[in-house]
């Protein structure tokens, strides 16, 4: 039986000191419960993944002890799409009817630091100053930027693009717009990506709440179809986040590639059908890199088509249509759930302000993360 | 008189008391998969028969970034502080032995990078100890450079 969303519930991204993640992820759930009009004892089972909260299920204390199997799950940046793939799991094999996916985090300021052996990493790779993650995605971009074509302007557009989604978003942390100019006058972090055109680690939660589509019409005259709900992590031969080092004598594509491609195939619809899309923008770059990968455009088209507003709301392939990673921030948990969140919404017509024009029936999610872990969700109409 | 002595980061990741010094990998014996730092279980086949291989002093410049601020202590432990911190490059050298290996590389200027150009491995003190003793660890020069200098 096919899994369908019903409801979406987002706490706004940010800052919001005093207040844990638990709070939020609870606030979450209430506003995805009240959207789906169901009520908390009528959930059966979910899937709840969190970084910083080490016992994420302990959210039950704030919602109901209804003893239901509310599992934890990690995956890192990719940890959203692991709770509602299996949310819609749970319902797919006849496990539950009524099943809920959660997502919480609260970061410290700053780019995530971590002992290196929780990474499975030598300690010598951290003491040198080389097991940053932001090293990663300069040098692919870097390298992608030499083998295809892609100048700076263009990473100055996708950043200045999804500030400017963010700034039409009021549960977006960076609500203000910065020109192309102002993104390319910020200091280099790590080259050639600048300040302004990363994501920071922030806070925040989201939920969704999933039913049997023969069971949908009871809760929603516009349920969305979960179509495909794909894990994969790092083959050998990819270049890989925290890669000590890469085997040149195997090839192999990025994880995002393999889970696009199984995505695609499991739902029956190809790239060419995707009309709105979220993807993993840890940076300007990353968006350029994983529009390719996700096989929504070829290797160098993003030049001509990021120019041409191809990706703006209005364009014909809307990207990060709520700011994405760059204007929302990254708790890690919440990140993925945020993008259903806000395809939901679009797909069923009630995406307010940011409403994109052409009623889209296809939306497309795609997260990508350490240690080489990334995500995918089609979801249509 | 001044603490002259030196240790490496790590043992087991280079050559090291050595003129001419060199990476340790491992190379499988079942099915040839090198790697780096040397492993005793090959990720691509998956046997435990693994022997240690030095790898290529030279390579090419496969990609490159920055690194603009000094990193979290810990784990990062270079001796430099926020005000005294230099900022510094890494990158992924291309070696014969078919791996990219990700290292520090000397030169600090993203701009006299260039992808492509051919590098060399260095050992060079990144930090030192409370006593005084240089900390060594390896990095990838300018072939060129290292060429001048010597």
């Amino acid at each position: 039986m096919e899994a369908v969303i019903i409801g979406v519930g987002l706490h706004p991204f940010g800052r919001f000191p005093g207040k844990s993640a638990i709070d939020m992820g609870a606030e979450a759930v209430r506003l995805a419960l009240a959207d789906a009009g169901v009520t908390w004892p009528q959930v059966q089972g979910g899937y709840v993944g969190s970084l910083e909260v080490s016992n994420p299920d302990a959210i039950v204390d704030r919602l109901g002890l209804t003893g239901i199997p509310l599992r934890g799950v990690f995956n890192g940046c990719a940890t959203a799409g692991t709770a509602v793939s299996l949310a819609a799991r749970a319902i797919e094999t006849g496990e539950h009817d009524l099943t809920i996916a959660i997502g919480m985090d609260k970061h410290p300021r700053g780019a995530f630091a971590a002992d290196p052996s929780v990474a499975g990493l030598p300690d010598w790779y951290a003491q040198t100053g080389m097991m940053l993650t932001t090293h990663f995605f300069g040098m692919k971009i870097n390298r992608y930027m030499h083998d295809h074509g892609i100048t700076e302007r263009t990473l100055a557009r996708v950043a200045a693009k999804n500030f400017r989604n963010a700034s039409g978003n009021e549960k977006a942390w960076r609500r203000q717009a910065l020109t192309e100019e102002e993104i390319l006058a910020s200091p280099v972090l790590n080259y050639p990506l600048r300040q302004f055109m990363y994501c920071g680690p922030d806070e925040g939660a989201a939920a969704v709440v999933l039913c049997r589509a023969d069971q949908a019409h009871k809760y929603t005259s516009t349920p969305v179809r979960v179509r495909a709900s794909v894990l994969r992590s790092r083959r050998l031969g990819a270049f890989e986040v925290q890669s000590l080092a890469v085997p040149t004598v195997e090839n192999a594509p990025s994880p995002t590639v393999d889970a696009s491609l199984a995505a695609y195939e499991a739902a029956g619809i190809g790239p060419e059908d995707v009309q709105i899309a979220q993807l993993q923008d840890t940076d300007a770059g990353s968006e350029i890199i994983h529009m390719a990968e996700n096989g929504l455009c070829k290797d160098g088209e993003q030049e001509r088509l990021i120019a041409e507003g191809a990706t703006e709301p209005g364009g014909r392939l809307p990207v990060n249509t709520d700011g994405g990673l760059i204007g929302n921030g990254e708790p890690i948990g919440a990140s993925g759930l945020r993008q259903i969140h806000e395809v939901v919404h679009q797909l069923r017509g009630t995406a307010g302000a940011r409403q994109v024009p052409g009623s889209p029936r296809v939306g497309y999610t795609h997260l990508y993360g350490m240690p080489g872990v990334s995500a995918v969700t089609i979801l249509s109409t | 008189m001044t603490n002259t002595k030196t240790i490496p980061v790590a043992e087991d990741l280079f050559t090291w008391p050595s003129d001419d010094p060199r990476l340790i990998g491992s190379q499988c014996a079942d099915c040839g998969l090198v790697a780096f730092p040397a492993a005793d279980l090959c990720a691509r086949c998956g046997s435990g028969k693994t022997d240690r291989r030095t790898l290529a002093n030279e390579g090419t410049l496969w990609t490159f970034t920055t690194q603009g601020f000094r990193p979290p202590t810990p784990p990062y432990n270079g001796n430099d502080t926020a005000e005294t911190f230099q900022p510094y490059t890494v990158g992924y050298v291309e070696l014969a032995d078919g791996l990219l290996v990700e290292a520090r590389l000397t030169e600090p200027d993203p701009e006299a990078l260039t992808i492509g150009q051919r590098m060399r491995m260095v050992v060079l003190p990144y930090s030192v100890a409370d006593d005084g003793t240089q900390i060594l660890t390896f990095a990838f020069a300018p072939a060129g450079a290292v060429a001048e200098e010597a």
